[in-house]
């Protein structure tokens, strides 16, 4: 029977689609609809690079404009990932040059790219004008260079996070003087000094520039000849926020900040002069977003700056702005939806600023719509956790680090079972979660038992037996991505729960108790997951005995098979015997 | 469809257990897997705090000073090793450089400190250190100080140290030498000789000598400079074969004759 609609309504109605679950699920219902649906796919989302090979995205979307792929796993922040492991973004390139000549957008996190790779996208894609490398490496100010040089429609540059190595400062210059398109840049990552005539000229003649993050090199004093170009200007990241106290800096900084009727977002603020802050004040009610996590200064500035904001919805900052300033917060800040706090003295044996749970507690009574929190501090008690729960059962993300390991409830010395459990119980709507302080495998009983949201769990040094690794595996039903470090957790859960690792992006477990006999296993029994061991000792893995515990576990679905980059420490626990195709 | 059939044990007993495997004191193992430790770290804690650490919990917040790194017998089990732990607290590299290089006062020629951590952070009102501070040197030496790549002819795998650590050519030696050369695999001969000797890596009669690409990107010797000089001008480090080092050794031990007694190795 003819399906009675024609092909371009139905494309027409899937372009409402927004998410990549409902297009999936569309592509599903019946063949015609396969068709429809990938030849209108303008936008693919590939999660793990290693998940599926460029080839095959490229086959079954062949009309794709935009394309966004993650590379190494998130434990490769906090450098447990060993150089040369991979995420290599050339054979991806490669094949897009071919197959996409009207890409515009690529967004790649935690991959490696290189100059090579950007000097072909720069000569590939005539419409290229999308660029974001998220923690990327591999690539240095040349390859820059080339984009800056070839992508005439170019909107958005943005590095943030990256490790770009800098040849030169002058790559910037590279923009023809006749590119004016630019809506976006974001240079913070850049560790040298770029031309400071080039961008200014850069920012004058971009009229539609709304987002400009300048690295540290950028002085402060030069700032405010900038920001008279830009009024429209709705995200500012500062350079050194530093410079010789004059009135006269001073009151052009604050003129040129008080034209910037547009600005929602402010960051950068490397190496504060505190008597500078009042500079910003003009903007502070319109501010969003404000990022001080560099901002080495006290508590009383940092209240100051902050209690200014009253329509603040994400704020990261230092310890330094301890209990106290977190109380301000509540009291200020009633739309505050998300809050970061990173340690100031992450390796000090002892609390050098007054912040513990008190803050947190603080802000979750004060701040109604706080869905999330990203929060280091030294002590943590169940009560606390428990009142925290109780005050923000919306919570979507809640990520607790305790600095030291293992660290139990302050008052009563016990673990923080209960008011992780509590956490889980009451925020039904949780998708992420990390653990930290003294944890038995109680706490996972409550996660699986609960957590039928989360999507995400982070554990380290935690947990008693398998039992614990059992509980978040058979119970977490939405479980997506799941990093362990440091966890007496073994085969038994692994093995017993392999089917549940398909239905995952991938599994990280480091310093564990997972014997390589086991991971041989689970590669041989399970073809659709790669099962990859990274062993460091310069050993082979067939002198490895099948008990002998394994240093780091990476396990991840695939529909590519075994990858065929991996360097000499990464092996692969597929069945000895299969050829890869 | 994998069930409940494990092969190699008895069936999944959901009661507690240990694991197979019996690793169960992280740090274990650890020392050839070590990319970057607490312990290279600039030193934010007094001498003082160090030694009357208790060593019975196990917390990645103990810090090691910044003195030559070497650990005598290259053990696992030293107090100092177990207490650090790669990659906890889980903060990303660039931010840790960042706080770093705020914290302390300009690097003097010499590399001396000037200010410590401690005054920086006390509490009153209008003590805030960094009010004062040349911020423009500051800012252009800041961004050049942090961590660095090193990597090691004959070692697949490069490491990061951070060179805010050290305060000398000595220190900095040692730290490389127990990084690379005190692991299970031995990559040849000359590393007696540095693990012994780690001031070794910079006279260029070993094995090994330890190189630098600067920012014109030139590979120069380690060690012809000034410390402080040597901080503002280096972009990452090599460990060479001597062998293959050649007219850079050889040069450099022209230079060391001539410098012998000019040079200040502080």
């Amino acid at each position: 029977m003819a399906f009675p609609f024609p092909d371009e309504v139905l494309e027409h109605v899937f372009s409402f689609l927004h998410s990549d679950r409902d297009r999936n699920a569309v592509s599903l219902v019946c063949k015609s609809w396969y068709e429809i649906d990938r030849w209108s796919r303008r936008r693919v989302f590939v999660g793990n690079c290693y998940a599926v090979s460029p080839r095959a995205v490229l086959r079954r979307f062949p009309e794709v404009r935009s394309i966004e792929i993650k590379g190494k796993p998130h434990f490769a922040d906090f450098d447990l990932v060993p150089e040369g492991w991979g995420g290599y973004f050339f054979p991806w390139t490669a094949s897009m040059a071919v197959s996409y000549p009207w890409l515009e957008e690529i967004r790649l996190k935690r991959m490696v790219v290189t100059d090579a790779c950007l000097e072909l996208i720069a000569k590939s894609f005539k419409n290229f004008k999308v660029l974001v490398l998220s923690s990327c490496e591999g690539f240095s100010t040349d390859g820059l260079a080339a984009i800056a040089a070839n992508c005439r429609n170019l909107r958005e540059l943005d590095l943030r996070e990256s490790e770009v190595e800098d040849s030169s400062g002058h790559w910037l210059s590279h923009f023809p003087d006749t590119y004016t398109s630019l809506e976006s840049l974001n240079i913070s990552c850049l560790l040298s000094e770029v031309s400071f005539s080039a961008l200014e000229r850069l920012v004058g003649r971009c009229p539609r520039l709304r987002s400009l993050r300048l690295n540290r090199g950028v002085p402060l004093d030069r700032i405010a000849s900038l920001l008279r170009r830009t009024p429209q200007l709705v995200e500012l990241g500062t350079g050194a926020y530093s410079a010789d106290l004059t009135p006269d800096v001073f009151s052009s900084l604050s003129g040129a900040f008080s034209g910037l009727k547009e600005l929602r977002s402010l960051s950068g603020f490397w190496d504060v002069v505190p008597a500078y802050l009042p500079a910003v004040y003009s903007v502070c009610s319109g501010i969003t977003t404000l990022n001080l996590s560099y901002a080495t200064i006290q508590s009383t500035d940092l209240i100051k700056l902050v209690c200014e904001c009253h329509n603040l919805q994400k704020l990261w900052v230092l310890d330094y702005i301890e209990d106290s300033g977190l109380e301000a917060v509540a009291a200020s800040c009633k739309e505050l939806r998300e809050l970061r706090v990173f340690p100031s003295g992450p390796f000090e044996a002892e609390p050098n600023v007054a912040l513990t749970e008190q803050g947190l507690v603080s802000v979750s009574e004060g701040c109604p719509k706080l869905e999330s929190v990203l929060y280091f501090c030294r002590r943590m008690s169940n009560a606390a956790l428990c009142t925290i729960a109780c005050n923000r059962p919306n919570f979507t993300r809640f990520r607790l680090c305790i600095i030291e390991p293992r660290k139990p409830d302050y008052l009563t010395l016990q673990p923080l079972d209960v008011g992780f459990g509590a956490i889980v119980k009451h925020c039904k709507g949780l998708r992420r979660l990390s653990l930290s302080g003294l944890l038995t495998d109680r706490v996972f009983e409550l996660i699986g038992t609960h957590a039928k949201k989360l999507e995400m769990l982070s554990i380290a040094f935690a947990g008693e037996s398998d039992l614990g690794l059992h509980h978040v595996l058979s119970g977490c039903e939405s479980l997506r991505k799941l990093e362990i470090r440091d966890c007496p957790f073994g085969d038994k859960a692994l093995i017993a729960n392999a089917e549940k690792l398909e239905t995952m992006r991938s599994l990280w477990m480091s310093s564990c108790s997972v014997s390589f006999g086991a991971c041989r296993l689970l590669g041989q029994r399970m073809p659709r997951l790669n099962v990859e061991v990274i062993d460091e000792s310069g050993e082979r893995p067939e002198t490895r005995p099948e008990s002998c515990p394994v240093e780091k576990l990476y396990v991840y679905r695939s529909v590519a098979g075994p990858r065929l980059d991996m360097p000499d420490y990464v092996w692969s626990m597929e069945n000895e015997s299969s050829v890869p195709i | 469809m994998l069930s409940r059939d494990v092969a190699d044990d008895a069936e999944l007993e959901l009661g507690l257990g240990l694991s197979i495997g019996g690793r169960t004191k992280h740090g274990s193992s650890r020392e050839y897997g070590r990319i970057l430790t607490a312990q290279d770290f600039p030193s934010l804690v007094s001498k003082a705090i160090i030694n009357s650490n208790n060593v019975a919990s196990v917390s990645g917040t103990k810090r090691a000073a910044a003195e030559p790194a070497s650990q005598e017998g290259g053990g696992d089990d030293s107090p100092t090793s177990a207490s650090q732990i790669v990659g906890w607290p889980p903060i990303r590299s660039y931010r840790m450089n960042s706080l770093s290089n705020q914290a302390k006062a300009p690097h003097s020629m010499e590399g001396k400190r000037t200010v410590s951590k401690k005054d920086e952070l006390n509490h009153t009102p209008e003590g805030n250190r960094l009010y004062d501070r040349k911020t423009s040197g500051a800012v252009k030496e800041a961004q050049n100080l942090g961590f660095v790549k090193v990597s090691v002819d004959g070692i697949p795998i490069g490491r990061k140290v951070d060179l805010n650590a050290h305060t000398s050519y000595e220190t900095l030696a040692h730290a490389l030498v127990n990084m690379f050369f005190r692991s299970m695999n031995p990559i040849g001969d000359g590393e007696k000789e540095l693990v012994n000797r780690p001031s070794k890596l910079l006279d260029g009669l070993s094995a090994f000598v330890l190189t630098y690409e600067d920012k014109e990107g030139d590979w120069m010797l380690v060690g012809d400079v000034p410390w402080g000089m040597f901080l503002s001008s280096v972009k990452r480090l090599r460990i060479m074969r001597t062998s293959e080092a050649g007219g850079l050794a050889m040069r450099s031990q022209e230079i060391n004759w001539n410098q012998m007694e000019r040079r200040n190795p502080i």
